[in-house]
């Protein structure tokens, strides 16, 4: 059994309402954090955890607070991005539909960390339902006094509000979700300045993941050293992964970092292997931007050691054999899947989502899906496929904000591990066609 | 849901509850940044003037926020969820990424048209009750098959489900037509 520290109480009947919270724990790091640390010991303690960032980059969390400017007179922002929209992933979504206590619990406690007296929930527009549940959340809050004025009679401020967003992945970006959060098209902003300098209405602001935030919880609880004690030397604690695909068990788990693959895929108390007794094809660890993994580097690396959960271990390897934790959306293909129409999937949704502010990105995803198309429905030839590997060296590095990055890798990594599978569209174009649901079975190729 | 049956035929201004609601999501931003808004109103707006921004809720909304028409434009037309033009009495928006086509959404998306007997993506059944919308990664990746109608998921679709469900809101709206 893993331990768990965001999940724990999942269980509980009635923990989403604030009496059954509150009974088993809930509001105890605002109590601890408010009554017996300053601010600036919160933001070390959170430092030493070693936190990672759980939205997708993990960028150290304390290091993040660290950076946050703090000009007299002026208000400083913590903006919670609960926009999730990377496919695969719906972990955010868990966390705040079933522990909105939890949230906001997090929020405050980081808020005082950052000194920061008001606070957003940036939450994507089609969450509309989970807006509510936070917002009762919210008022139960203000209601004990845990939100307000003077909360706990320590002198300190904080109002928290929700904002949803409108149906746009790329306001997921940190600074493309600033953009809307100020009631503007979300087109990311160049950087610097970052956010820490010049973020929400151009005050200092930090921009943190929902489960960023909640981890904060646990951290400031049972303290930092007993946080390091979990997962590995380089990826303290736990982390939600969301589970999908072709397995017997999706969901949300929470792991201890550093779980072989192994075990998370075919383990009982994880996915419990591949739906309908297939085989394993392919594997995206961390959300569709990261890059996919063959059937012989999931389980181990190319070196072949084993492949743990862990950020240090699924990038073993680079992109060459490698991949990332990313957001921990697990994205799991069986032997019937295909990946050129998957490719394909994936490139239709980045083109879908460019906010279209530079050329390389607007133009170039459009390319990347209008050519896969081609491929997939047997109507490319070869040089299509060196055409992609063109375009993507296009995108990459000359852009804004890294969604042309994001729709540039994927389609790289599924041509490194999977170009007979491309190769094989193209000798093969009438059966093309017939794959294209990937219900049949898959043809007599060396995949 | 029903509620934007009820008003279908709506159009603004808001009633005086609702604009209590709006005054409420404004005071949410500091002084001047009124505009932080515009997302929560437009939704809020959609809802209760018939299920869409005509450029007449638009300017309204723009008016209310004391803001330009053009800003309002500007927003409305760069997020995916806001409808534009008029819609079914339900939207049913399928989730089409790789994830929930990894589990089959492009058989369901299939099924509802040829249920609603529309030939694309986007048309609306010949009885004016269903539009069928298709949407990228909506966060229920795990729970695929799925759509959202309104503020609602359904999840684990089977066609047999969808039988259910466009019974389901037929009768909703049947009995909305009643009550009123
Ligand atoms: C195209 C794009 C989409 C992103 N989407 C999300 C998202 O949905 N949720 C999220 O937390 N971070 C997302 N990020 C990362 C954010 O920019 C930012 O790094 C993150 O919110 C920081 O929080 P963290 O340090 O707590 O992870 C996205 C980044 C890019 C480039
Ligand atoms: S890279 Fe793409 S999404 Fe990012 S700013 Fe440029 S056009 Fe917009
Ligand atoms: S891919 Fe359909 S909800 Fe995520």
């Amino acid at each position: 059994m893993g331990r768990k520290l965001l999940l724990e109480h999942i269980d509980v009947s009635g923990i989403e309402t604030y009496d059954v919270y509150r009974n088993h724990g809930g509001y105890k790091s605002v109590e601890k954090a408010l009554k017996t640390m300053s601010a600036q010991e919160v933001v070390e303690e959170v430092q030493k955890s070693a936190l990672r960032g759980r939205g997708g980059a993990g960028f150290p969390t304390g290091m993040k607070w660290s950076f946050l400017a703090k000009p007299e007179g002026v208000p400083r922002y913590l903006v919670c991005n609960a926009d999730e929209s990377e496919p695969g992933t719906f972990k955010d979504r868990f966390l705040m539909e079933k522990l909105p206590h939890l949230m906001v619990e997090g929020m405050i406690t980081s808020s005082y960390a950052l000194g920061a007296n008001t606070a957003y929930i940036y939450i994507r527009g089609e969450y509309m339902f989970v807006l509510d549940i936070l917002e009762k959340a919210i008022a139960e809050a203000y209601a004990k006094g845990w939100l307000g004025k003077n909360i706990l009679g320590s002198g300190y401020d904080l109002d928290l509000h929700v904002a949803p967003g409108g149906g746009a992945y790329i306001c997921g970006e940190e600074t493309a979700l600033l953009e809307s959060l100020e009631g503007k098209r979300g087109n990311p902003r160049m950087k610097p300045p970052f956010p820490a300098v010049k973020g929400l209405y151009g005050c200092p602001t930090v921009v943190n993941n929902v489960e960023s935030i909640c981890a904060v919880v646990p951290i400031i609880n049972i303290g930092a050293d007993e946080y390091l004690k979990i997962g590995t030397e380089k990826s303290s604690g736990t982390k939600l992964i969301s589970a999908c695909g072709n397995i017997a068990r999706p969901g949300v788990y929470e792991i201890e970092l550093g779980l072989s693959v192994e075990d998370f895929i075919y383990g009982d108390e994880w996915c419990r292997g591949i739906a309908n007794g297939k085989k394993l094809k392919a594997l995206i660890p961390g959300g569709s931007s990261v890059p996919i993994l063959p059937a012989h580097l999931i389980t181990s690396t190319a070196a072949g050691e084993r492949r743990y959960m862990s950020y240090e271990s699924l990038s073993d390897g680079g992109f060459a054999s490698g991949s990332m934790l990313g957001s921990g959306g697990f994205i799991v293909f069986d032997e019937d899947q295909c990946i050129v129409r998957n490719t394909w999937n994936f490139a239709r949704f980045y083109a879908h989502e460019s906010c279209g502010q530079c050329s390389p990105c607007r133009e170039g995803t459009s390319w990347m899906e209008k050519v896969l198309h081609r491929l997939e429905t047997g109507k490319g030839n070869m040089r299509d496929i060196d055409l992609l590997a063109e375009i993507n060296k296009k995108i990459e590095g000359n852009t804004i904000c890294p969604l042309g990055d994001a729709a540039a890798w994927p389609v790289a990594a599924a041509i490194r591990h999977f170009r007979e599978e491309f190769e094989w569209h193209v000798t093969h174009p009438n059966d093309a066609i017939t794959r294209n649901y990937g219900m049949l079975k898959t043809p007599s190729i060396t995949l | 849901m029903i509620s934007t049956l009820e008003t279908q035929a709506k159009r603004p201004p808001f009633s005086p509850e609702k604009l209590t609601e709006v005054q409420g999501v404004i005071k949410q931003f500091p002084e001047g940044k009124q505009k932080s808004a515009i997302l929560r109103v437009l939704h809020i707006a959609e809802e209760e003037f018939g299920g869409w921004l005509s450029p007449e809720t638009m300017d309204y909304v723009a008016e209310l926020l004391d803001i330009q028409s053009i800003e309002v434009y500007e927003v409305a037309t760069f997020y995916t969820m806001f409808n534009l033009k008029p819609t079914g009495k339900f939207v049913f928006e399928v989730c089409r990424t790789g994830p929930c086509m990894l589990v089959g959404s492009d058989e369901i998306i299939d099924y509802i048209k040829s249920k609603l007997g529309i030939s694309a993506v986007g048309e609306t059944s010949a009885d004016g009750m269903f539009t069928l919308k298709t949407a990228e990664c909506l966060g229920a990746c795990g729970y695929g098959p799925m759509l959202q109608c309104g503020k609602v998921y359904h999840e684990h679709l089977t066609p047999a489900k969808v039988d259910e469900l466009m019974d389901h809101y037929r009768a909703k709206y049947s009995s909305s037509i009643n009550q009123n």
